[in-house]
């Protein structure tokens, strides 16, 4: 969790999941979480989605299908995300192999709990989701620092960024770190606090 | 200084750090919920990096998420669901020991639900920030606090370093005027509010609920008001404190005493919305025209009267929760057939939910084949109702007693529907397979729930309540 992996840019097919208000509970149901490792929850994403209730892998949902084979980038109906605050969705997604969601709205929660991991979480327009929900497997690169998407028929998009999120995902680094260093802002908060008081 | 509203005091109050365009700003956190579900990975990190808790004394736990709450064995102890979650409350409760945190675990007389216990204990307070790794965390903004749910990386920060980095949410006013009509609920009231904003409506804000009607509300009804806000996407929601609020808190273990209490109730009459403050947006809601509410698709957005019919799907996205529902476009949701019965949860678990269940069901047998569970909040909770003689109401009914815990609202204890029953439940989300992989939630009341139970249906209390009262 100390540092992460530098994200710069990505590069991959899309897989879409057009289902607006994708609660994360779709992405990893509770039952799941009594874990105390967050390592290894990517057999769990969309669990209920992706398997019948025999185990068996349902052929009909989008990510099992073979076009969405190694897709990286996820294009989700709105409001993605909503729900819990259970960051054991983006572990889960980042470990099934995924490295971006895209869609018009984003829950705050997860995008924020995302973000924090390395899985870049970003809102388009709502003209450019529909694109992009309307042209799955077309191929995407993301170039975090320069904030655009190119699309492989030749479109172009721009996306915003929290310009410290985007920091730590060049740098590959944290933001415990960050508030670690302000140790003595924080005492000196603390101490005020007390004598006002 | 120019107006401000309630949200930008709580704001203003503690910034440690503002934000500047490169970096956000830093804020204090003045109490800081932790479970057992969200805080494991944040103590690694912590071991991992040779960290201590900065404020073992802001910070404090319960178990209530992986839980068992079924009676206790004969040996008088929990029976878990897996080993995987006895040893994740062991982790807690070895994590708790290790920092030096209060834990309100199996042996104490305080142990339930985080957002029930933290306000029962007076540990939750006006003017605060508090924090737990848990949406729901909106709860505790009922008492003018600004409170959130956080993601577990968070949960480290908070541990290590007392503070978050955030970015300032934007504000959003809810007034609610009118009166609430008699025989609706706070619950009702927040169902009728997100189907009027959406479940992203909130998105980005942070809801302050005002006008009469919920002046009108008590600490609890207010509870299961700003519990919801998350439910319409919001960051937080808020509620200016006033008498009823220091009447709930006075007294209470963690609530200051005596000159302190003099003290503090001052400062916190200074946390009202100034008079010509601004908000990002308004909207007002009549709260005459709620009626008793309940959810007919698979968001907590998709609400509908129980005296109204289900409206037509709009879209393709509709048409498939309302398939997954098994429910009739163009019908009430009023006479559909219930199999299991759930009063409990952080939104609708505390004594007045339980006795409001308990004043349909006095001297009434649940319908034939409906399972109820009646989950107490918190053991104190059990322990009123025990008192008021409630236990006996729901036992006599048929429904199960059971010792306090998240239960069946986040289905990962072992208490959970089987795949395609319908579940009228208290909690706050109705999401598919949320109560059990298929299964299908009905959000409701307290007084709904109990009538559906009694009726075998989804039901409307009222005709329950005036046999009673005849």
């Amino acid at each position: 969790m100390s540092t992460n992996r530098p994200i710069t840019h990505i590069r991959s097919r899309t897989a879409v999941l057009a289902h607006e208000n994708i609660d994360t509970d779709r992405i990893i149901p509770a039952r799941f979480l009594t874990t105390t490792q967050r390592d290894g929850l990517g057999r769990y994403a969309f669990n209920d989605w992706r398997y019948a209730a025999d185990g068996t892998p349902d052929p009909a949902f989008e990510l099992n299908k073979t076009a969405a084979r190694g897709c990286e980038i996820l294009v989700a109906g709105r409001n993605f995300g909503c729900g819990s605050s259970r960051e054991h969705a983006p572990w889960a997604l980042l470990d099934f192999g995924l490295r971006a969601v895209l869609s018009s709205e984003i829950a705050d929660i997860f995008r924020n709990n995302a973000l924090k991991n390395g899985l870049l979480a970003v809102v388009l327009s709502e003209s450019e989701h529909r694109y992009l929900l309307a042209n799955p497997g077309i191929e995407l690169a993301i170039d975090v620092a320069a904030q655009t998407i190119e699309l492989s028929d030749g479109g172009r998009f721009s996306f915003q960024l929290d310009a410290f999120a985007k920091h730590c995902l060049l740098a590959g680094v944290d933001q415990l770190g960050f508030l670690l260093a302000h140790n003595d802002a924080i005492g000196q908060f603390e101490r005020q606090r007390g004598e006002a008081a | 200084m120019a107006a401000r509203t309630l949200f930008e005091k709580l704001w203003d109050a503690h910034v440690v750090k503002a934000a500047t365009p490169a970096t956000p700003g830093i804020l204090y956190i003045d109490l800081h919920l932790i479970h057992e579900v969200t805080s494991p990975q944040a103590f690694a990190e912590l071991r991992a990096r040779g960290l201590s808790v900065r404020c073992p004394e802001r910070t404090l736990a319960t178990l209530d998420h992986s839980t068992p709450t079924a009676p206790f064995d004969d040996l008088g102890q929990p029976v878990y669901a897996s080993e995987e979650a006895a040893a994740q409350v062991g982790e807690l409760e070895k994590n708790c020991a290790q920092f030096g945190i209060r834990l309100n675990g199996w042996s104490s007389e305080h142990r339930g639900i985080v957002h029930v216990i933290g306000p029962e204990l007076g540990a939750t307070q006006p003017g605060m920030t508090i924090v737990c790794g848990d949406s729901h965390t909106s709860t505790h903004g009922a008492f003018g606090a600004l409170a959130f749910g956080i993601g577990t990386t968070e949960v480290g920060h908070v541990l290590a370093t007392q503070c978050l980095l955030q970015n300032k949410p934007k504000t959003l006013a809810i007034e609610v005027d009118g009166d609430l009509p008699a025989g609706c609920s706070a619950k009702d009231l927040v169902l009728h509010i997100i189907g009027q904003i959406g479940v992203n409506g909130g998105t980005g804000h942070v809801i302050e609920y005002r006008g009469g009607a919920i002046r009108a509300l008590s600490m609890e009804q207010r509870m299961t008001v700003c519990n919801m806000a998350i439910e319409a996407g919001a960051r937080a929601g808020l509620i200016a404190p006033d008498e009823v609020t220091y009447d709930y808190l006075r007294g209470r273990p963690y609530a200051p005493q005596g000159e302190d209490w003099d003290k503090a109730v001052a400062g916190w009459n200074t946390l009202a919305s100034d008079a010509g403050a601004r908000y990002d947006r308004t909207v007002h809601i009549d709260a005459a025209r709620v009626r008793p509410t309940v959810t007919y698709g698979t968001h907590p957005g998709m609400v509908v009267a129980l005296e109204a019919s289900v409206p037509l799907p709009a879209t393709l996205q509709e048409r498939r929760a309302l398939d997954y529902m098994r429910v009739e476009a163009g019908k009430p949701l009023a006479g559909m057939a219930v199999d299991v019965v759930f009063v409990g949860s952080c939104t609708n678990s505390r004594i007045s939910d339980l006795r409001d269940a308990a004043d349909v069901l006095r001297g009434r047998r649940l319908a034939s084949g409906v399972r109820m569970l009646v989950v107490p909040g918190s053991l104190a909770i059990k322990r009123e109702a025990e008192r008021e003689g409630l236990d006996q109401v729901f036992r006599a009914a048929g429904a199960e007693w059971r010792e306090p815990g998240c239960s069946m609202c986040i289905a990962m204890n072992g208490d959970l529907a089987q795949p395609g029953q319908l579940v009228v439940s208290t909690s706050n989300r109705n999401f598919e397979g949320r109560q059990g992989p298929g299964a299908r939630t009905v959000l409701a009341s307290p007084a709904v729930a109990a009538a559906s139970a009694v009726a075998g249906c989804i039901a409307d209390p009222q005709s329950l309540l005036q046999e009673q009262a005849a």
